[in-house]
């Protein structure tokens, strides 16, 4: 459908809320508690702090204000420090504000946040891994982020197609959902579910047909888990982006989930893209929890 | 690790020096760094030293041969005082060092006493390793890693001067020289009764007239530690490059060289107590020790550099040995079961061409397997690669097919395939290999640098399975 220029304005609005951009007072007003409790904190941002050696000579500004390389005496001790993490330090600064480079890089990662956010999931790339799509009860992104109890649940005909297109009862269904970053999916998704499916049948388990979900929260795996019939099921969701990283994705895996069950049921493995756990390889992991909860019958606080 | 949470390990360190023999017990405590929600990232949270043993001289047979019974007798001595059994050590290395590592039965010796020691107790020799083992064990590495500084040690024992240079984790560079306390030996009148082949050509150099049966006076044995120190100093940069410095480089070490410049000097080993501390009694010892410990502290090396104060100098080596030489592998890795422990596996390691030919399923990895297997003589070997950082499913797939050809072509069935890589991918990997080659034993893990010839270790998986312990190191005897 055709977005018009409020309807912009009022995602971004809701984008900065939920990027926890706004005040603390605002903050309180986040409308997905669930999503809020499970997912533990921004990721950890692939570096983009350019070397100090690389930076280039901030011509317009006067040579005595450009502190950042008298700051070092010691440029290496800095290299060393930069390894160790992802924050944007050691980028000095002219009089009381960034420089032209840092706030570029800044402005440039924020764009990709919402961009991440905004944007819908590359449809030739669920073609390509043979998915198909259904939508939650959301009708546009700008519900979808401003309404998350809708993102939770579905049109009983959606309910009816998923019946029709899904094997039932199976060990584990595994779906992928745009979440709160299309662009996570997009990065990680053809490395993740091809390594899953492998090592879930290396141990004799059957899986369910996976599909995708548009404009989809964590528990709309709970109304799914409870149509489907399965034991297990896992959803591979879009995260929140931080400043550092759009590309991030969560794994939350639950044990026969029923609606409005207790959030600590889940288990999330978070964190999942090229700067933290590799999508391939947090596949094989995945597969491992998905038999301990069968053995256990348990999933999230309570799997041991 | 055996009768105890396995979230923490038992370590011995036996170090077989040239002139001491020692045994340390340290428990390494193992613990998940991760947070809750992530994949679990396993690591060596602490390193205690439970137990210190005496200071015992290395029994010889004779000047070729090293006495194991004698040396049998007293680490099982020291098991009886600590209080341990074999059975109850997890993991630890025996070393053998300096001169000893060139005795004939050295390579016997360490076997031996690994094997006796307990089940994943491994063997190690080689100047290159000694001198990290050491640097590690006396606190350098840690002091460079806390104060972001590039700091050299320096571990002189009775035969060798060990030399490893560290930035926080990383070795820099790594020498070592034929310089030590006990090159030269005399009895109570003073008659030499020992010259090592690397004293001799010093005094050679010198002019000195130094062989055994002769006087070995005051004035002799302090010029020939002067030499000894200001080789250092050449080592060093602080005095011209000599030809001696060359003929006094150990056999089976790397020549120095090192990129950055360094903060600060660390010396440790059994002639560090000389350097630090004024002795009174130069001949206590009925060697060079005290001269040459004198002779350093008051050459150019301690005025041209910082001089840090290392946690341990005789025992820098055997405690570096106990806790510094097992690491665990990645969290997330895949192995087959019951094929703990594997021991002195040589190390076959692509090139970056060759990893990239891998990853792309161009990889022709018969001829090289096939020649190192041979070359190496052992019955399997590991393959360690890089690894990619986010590696796509047609890579895994290429690379298994590569390495199911490869292995099936030249191991029996019943061997398992080994591989180590350094990225975090061995989980992915193993679930694709394991398809390749459903009826084969496999271990695929990752978090590992190890380097071609190198040798490797596996011991029993531990924290539930997640992780396993894994040692890296050489067995070049000299």
């Amino acid at each position: 459908m055709p977005i018009d220029a409020t309807m912009v304005e009022e995602a971004v609005t809701a984008v900065l809320r939920e990027m926890n951009l706004f005040s603390p007072a605002e903050k309180t007003q986040e409308k997905e508690p669930s999503l809020q409790a499970v997912i533990p904190q921004i990721t950890p941002a692939v570096p983009v702090v350019v070397p100090i050696a690389q930076l280039p000579a901030a011509e317009p500004v006067k040579q005595e204000e450009n502190t950042a390389h008298k700051d070092f005496s010691d440029p290496q001790a800095l290299e060393r420090m930069l390894q160790k993490t992802s924050a944007r330090i050691g980028v000095g600064k002219t009089g009381a504000r960034l420089r032209t480079d840092t706030l570029l890089h800044l402005r440039a990662d924020h764009a990709a946040a919402r961009d991440a956010v905004i944007l819908d999931v590359d449809a030739s790339l669920l073609d390509a891994l043979g998915l198909f799509a259904v939508q939650t009860k959301c009708t546009n992104r700008n519900e979808h982020l401003t309404r998350p109890d809708l993102g939770k649940i579905f049109e009983q005909e959606t309910l009816n197609e998923l019946l029709q297109k899904c094997k039932t009862g199976a060990d584990v269904q595994i779906f992928a959902s745009d979440g709160l970053s299309s662009r996570a999916i997009e990065a990680n998704l053809a490395n993740i579910l091809p390594v899953l499916n492998d090592a879930l049948a290396i141990h004799g388990l059957s899986a369910g047909t996976p599909f995708f979900v548009k404009y989809g929260r964590v528990a709309a795996q709970d109304t799914l888990a409870e149509a489907l019939g399965c034991k297990v099921i896992c959803t591979l969701i879009g995260e929140r982006p931080g400043l550092g990283s759009a590309e991030s994705m969560s794994a939350y895996i639950a044990y026969k989930p029923t609606v409005g069950m207790p959030e600590a049921n889940r288990t999330v493995v978070s964190n999942i893209y090229s700067g933290g756990t590799p999508a391939a390889e947090a596949g094989a992991y995945i597969a491992d929890l998905v038999v301990k909860m069968i053995e256990q019958q348990a999933s999230g606080v309570n799997l041991k | 690790m055996k009768q105890s949470p396995d979230n923490s390990l038992l370590s011995v360190g036996i170090d077989i020096g040239t002139s001491t023999t020692q045994v340390i017990f340290s428990r390494l405590q193992m613990a998940n760094t991760a947070s809750y929600f992530a994949v679990p990232k396993i690591s060596i949270v602490a390193k205690d030293v439970v137990y210190k043993g005496g200071i015992h001289e290395t029994p010889l047979l004779d000047l070729q041969k090293i006495d194991m019974e004698a040396i049998r007798r007293i680490i099982e001595w020291e098991y009886a005082s600590a209080g341990c059994t074999p059975a109850a050590v997890g993991t630890g290395a025996v070393i053998i060092t300096g001169e000893s590592a060139r005795k004939e039965n050295a390579n016997a010796a360490v076997q031996a006493l690994s094997g006796f020691a307990g089940d994943f107790v491994v063997a190690t020799a080689g100047p290159d390793l000694e001198a990290v083992i050491a640097g590690k064990g006396s606190g350098a590495q840690q002091y460079s890693a806390d104060n972001n500084c590039v700091v050299m040690n320096l571990d002189i024992g009775g035969g060798t001067t060990n030399i490893a240079v560290f930035e926080g984790e990383r070795i820099l560079s790594k020498a070592c020289l034929d310089i030590g306390g006990r090159l030269v030996r005399y009895d109570e009148s003073g008659i030499v009764t020992y010259v090592s082949p690397a004293a001799a050509k010093v005094a050679q150099t010198l002019g000195l007239a130094l062989s055994v049966g002769s006087h070995a006076n005051e004035t002799l044995l302090s010029a020939l530690s002067k030499k000894m120190a200001n080789l250092l100093d050449q080592l060093l940069g602080l005095a011209p490059k000599e030809l001696l410095l060359d003929d006094l480089q150990t056999r089976g070490s790397t020549p120095f060289s090192c990129p950055k410049p360094i903060a600060a000097l660390c010396f440790s080993g059994g002639v560090a107590d000389a350097i630090y501390f004024m002795q009174n009694d130069y001949q206590q010892y009925k060697d060079i020790g005290v001269y040459l410990g004198a002779s350093i502290r008051e050459s150019s090396l301690t005025r041209a550099f910082t001089v840090i104060k290392p946690k341990e100098t005789i025992r820098a080596t055997v405690i570096g040995a106990g806790s510094y030489t097992t690491t665990v592998s990645g969290s997330t890795i895949h192995y087959s079961p019951n094929l703990f422990p594997l021991k002195n596996i040589p190390v076959l390691r692509l090139s970056d061409e060759e990893e990239r030919a891998l990853f792309a399923g161009s990889l022709d990895l018969q001829g090289p397997f096939r020649w190192f297997l041979e070359q190496s003589g052992a019955e399997n070997i590991v393959i360690s690669l890089k690894g990619k950082t986010d590696v796509r499913y047609d890579e895994l797939q290429a690379a298994a097919a590569v390495f199911a050809r490869c292995v099936h072509a030249h191991l029996p069935t019943r061997l398992p395939a080994l591989i180590s890589l350094e990225r975090d991918m061995a989980k992915a990997l193993g679930v694709v290999l394991r398809q390749a080659m459903p009826e084969r034993p496999l271990l695929c893990v990752d978090g590992i640098y190890a380097e071609h010839n190198d040798y490797m270790d596996f011991g029993n998986p531990l924290m539930g399975g997640l992780v396993i312990p894994v040692v890296v190191k050489s067995l070049i005897f000299g």
